[in-house]
């Protein structure tokens, strides 16, 4: 079995006038120690921790350990199949506060840890890029389970980056097949103010362009201004009056008004994106290609359902896990290239072997699209064909990506 | 109660006891794993002569060597049940360990070794004495499971670790692991011994593996024109009984693969019904049935032309197949 460290408060606190509410903390978890010498690979869970709206409908808040848990049943699978090759893994969490500082924590941890070969990072664009461009992750492999940011994976891409969470326009794009698929090609769109919401409406027109359906309409909402539960009835129906359209395409990353949405547009028409019918990595309905099993396993460490990150979590981890178990070493840098290589696949209960793209590192996965109740589809849908394998339809392809940090020709 | 035929041709109703080259009725047990049940199907006539209720998800299915006990997995109540296959009766449950998915019973008729999906083990049960003689931890959702044809080895497949893990039975201790490609599901031996067959779901390729060595001596790839790579998922193989040609079911590109078992090349794919998880050979070798997971029915294959010559509809989400021994049904039917 398992066992767990407690967590460990490594964080430095201040009282000046930046005083630090930095809280570093760590938890490690190691594996049952097989009877070999080997000493386990380290991999790091690196978040910065966000500051999440109130749930608007009393929906359940997105859980403060999102990500971490994945990684640690990811930890937990690893170590279960390691111990047949002579390999054990252990996973050390350094949670940065809204805040703190994050280059402080980082070179914290690597005086306290040696080289950090592999870093799970959670984290927002921004600080995503400061931890791959801080000396102490020269060496290291990333692997973000975080942003969805499309730029990681074009201009601002890094070599030793990986993408395990899907890009926005991966989600858009699943979305878009969906909608083709069955001709709803109209839709009429409502963005939120955040910049997240831009970059999320952004996708939407771009997925839109890409396979063919029609913006009819754009508007705005800002929920900050009024009560949604006085004014939902009344503005929606305004904000959704437009041409004639199949759906109303929805872009509220922080989750202030799309909820309220669904069932309340001008017209009886579904509401899709980032509420309603929603593309996403994972979710509690995925249970086909025995994600089931999955599942429960989550379910049985965490006490709640995967999301989305959750999954990404333990997805980072297996991939490195199962790369060193294929090649029975724990070498950062031979694991590196076999992750890097064209020829690594891993499984990831989703029913197709799964890789990383040699030109921008972002691992190809299916993409549900579902709505709380079920799985409704899963994209790539039938139909849309790429001449090397139908999961590159999906977000940035080979000539679409300005990523050149792979080795790709300018 | 069953009535036995001997069929000759299209119904020409032979004497019990009938010998020779006539084709002889046989019983396929299917397990319906969204149903609760399992389907018997008749070879004389393919249709379904009844339906019984068994516990929750069923998926492997098995015969005593009499073919008078029906062992079912069923998953989701945690119990290997042991059916009457004449009543469709429930016996008796044996202690399976948790969420059992695939099992086999060992030469000697009464040890039976299952995977447990969900807790990483392999239990292993005397099916006569109900007594539990050993888990052995194995790798990660445990699935594929197979008895050497001399009963000294079991192994069993994990499909997350990606192994096949080697068990002594007589000490019951897992002695090796060979590393095997992505989502292992299901591990069949040659009639010989020598060799292991492993399919791979989402590495797309079936191992053979050197039994004595335990090393990967081959590893066949598929290629089906038209359906893209990584819809074709390899799942239950079944060898045919003159040890030339191997069955090779391949998920939801919807076919059955031939594969020759000297040469390893795929010598034909058989269009059968959605997402087929498994192959059963019927005893002659002149038929096999498969399990189509998502179409709800089973595909009669002829062996010979190698074509799908019938489509029999199930329950839903049909699983896995077994044909009942017929020494089984004999003493059953002359019993009674």
């Amino acid at each position: 079995m398992p066992t767990r460290a407690d967590l460990i408060d490594g964080g430095p606190r201040g009282f000046g006038r930046h005083a630090l509410r930095a809280l570093l903390t760590a938890c490690a978890l190691l594996a049952a120690a097989p009877a070999l010498a080997n000493p386990p690979l380290t991999i790091h869970y690196v978040e910065r921790r966000v500051e999440r709206p109130t749930p608007l409908n009393n929906e359940p808040p997105i859980p403060a350990d999102e990500g971490l848990r994945g990684a640690e049943l990811g930890l937990r699978d690893g170590n279960a199949t390691g111990r047949f090759v002579g390999l054990s893994f252990a996973l050390k969490s350094t949670v940065v506060e809204p805040g703190a500082d994050l280059p402080t924590a980082l070179a914290t941890l690597a005086r306290e840890s040696g080289p950090l070969r592999f870093l799970v990072v959670n984290a927002p664009a921004d600080d995503l890029l400061a931890i791959a461009d801080a000396p102490e992750t020269r060496e290291s492999v990333l692997l973000n389970v975080g942003a969805p940011d499309v730029r990681l994976r074009d201009r601002d891409c890094r070599a030793r980056l990986l993408h395990v969470l899907p890009s926005r326009d991966m989600l858009t794009d699943a979305l878009a097949q969906f909608l083709l698929y069955k001709r709803w090609n109209r839709l009429l769109l409502v963005s939120g103010p955040g910049a997240d919401d831009a970059l999320y409406a952004d996708a939407l027109r771009k997925s839109a362009k890409k396979f063919g359906a029609r913006i009819v309409a754009e508007t705005s909402f800002d929920a900050r201004g009024a009560d949604l539960r006085d004014s939902a009835l009344k503005e929606f129906a305004v904000i959704t009056r437009g041409p004639e359209h199949d759906v109303v395409a929805v872009a509220d990353e922080r989750a202030e008004f799309g909820a309220n949405l669904v069932y309340n547009t001008a017209s009886p028409r579904p509401v899709v994106g980032t509420q309603g019918l929603t593309p996403t990595a994972w979710g509690r309905p995925v249970e086909a290609w025995a994600a089931v099993q999955l599942q429960g396993r989550f379910a049985k460490l965490a006490g709640r359902p995967m999301g989305a990150v959750d999954w990404a979590g333990w997805m980072a981890v297996h991939a490195v896990t199962e790369a060193a178990t294929q090649l029975k070493s724990s070498d950062g840098n031979a694991i590196r290239d076999l992750l890097l290589s064209k020829k690594f696949e891993v499984g990831g209960f989703k029913g197709r072997a799964l890789s990383f793209r040699p030109w921008n590192g972002q691992l190809r996965q299916p993409v549900f699209v579902l709505w709380p109740g079920a799985v409704v589809a899963a994209a790539p849908v039938e139909g849309f064909l790429h001449r090397h394998t139908e999961l590159d339809t999906l977000g940035l392809d080979e000539p679409e990506s300005a990523c050149r940090a792979f080795g790709g020709t300018p | 109660m069953i009535l036995f035929r001997f069929f000759v041709g299209a119904a020409l109703l032979m004497p019990l006891g009938a010998q020779a080259h006539e084709v002889q009725a046989h019983q396929v047990y299917v397990s319906n794993e969204r149903d609760n049940t399992v389907s018997v199907i008749d070879s004389a006539t393919w249709e379904v002569t009844r339906t019984f209720p068994v516990g929750r998800r069923p998926r492997g299915l098995t015969f005593s060597k009499d073919g008078r006990r029906l062992f079912v997995c069923a998953s989701d109540s945690d119990a290997v049940q042991v059916i009457d296959p004449d009543t469709g009766q429930l016996l008796h449950d044996l202690p399976s360990g948790e969420d059992p998915e695939q099992f086999s019973l060992a030469p000697d008729g009464k040890t039976l070794f299952i995977a447990n999906e969900n807790n990483a083990t392999t239990t292993v049960v005397d099916a006569d004495t109900r007594k539990v003689l050993a888990q052995i931890d194995v790798g990660i959702e445990p699935e594929g499971m197979a008895v050497s044809p001399d009963g000294k080895l079991a192994v069993t497949t994990s499909e997350t670790t990606n192994m096949v893990h080697w068990i002594d039975t007589e000490t019951l201790q897992a002695t090796d692991a060979t590393p095997v490609g992505q989502r292992p599901r299901h591990a069949e031996f040659t009639r010989d011994g020598k060799r292991l067959w492993v399919s791979s779901e989402i590495g797309g390729t079936v191992a053979v593996i050197d039994v004595a060595t335990r090393q990967v001596v081959e590893t066949i790839g598929f290629e089906i024109k038209g359906i893209s790579g990584d819809r074709i998922q390899p799942v239950g193989i079944a060898l045919a009984e003159d040890g030339r040609s191997a069955f090779v079911a391949l998920g939801p590109s919807d076919r059955v693969a031939v594969v020759d078992t000297e040469s390893f090349k795929v010598k034909s794919y058989i269009l059968v019904g959605r997402r087929v998880w498994h192959v059963a050979a019927l005893p002659g070798g002149e038929r096999l049935v498969t399990t189509n997971g998502v179409s709800g029915d089973v595909t009669v294959i002829d062996a010979v032309s190698l074509k799908a010559i019938r489509s029999i509809k199930v329950g839903r989400y049909p699983w896995g197949a077994a044909v009942r021994p017929v020494a089984g049904v004999r003493s059953a039917g002359a019993g009674e």
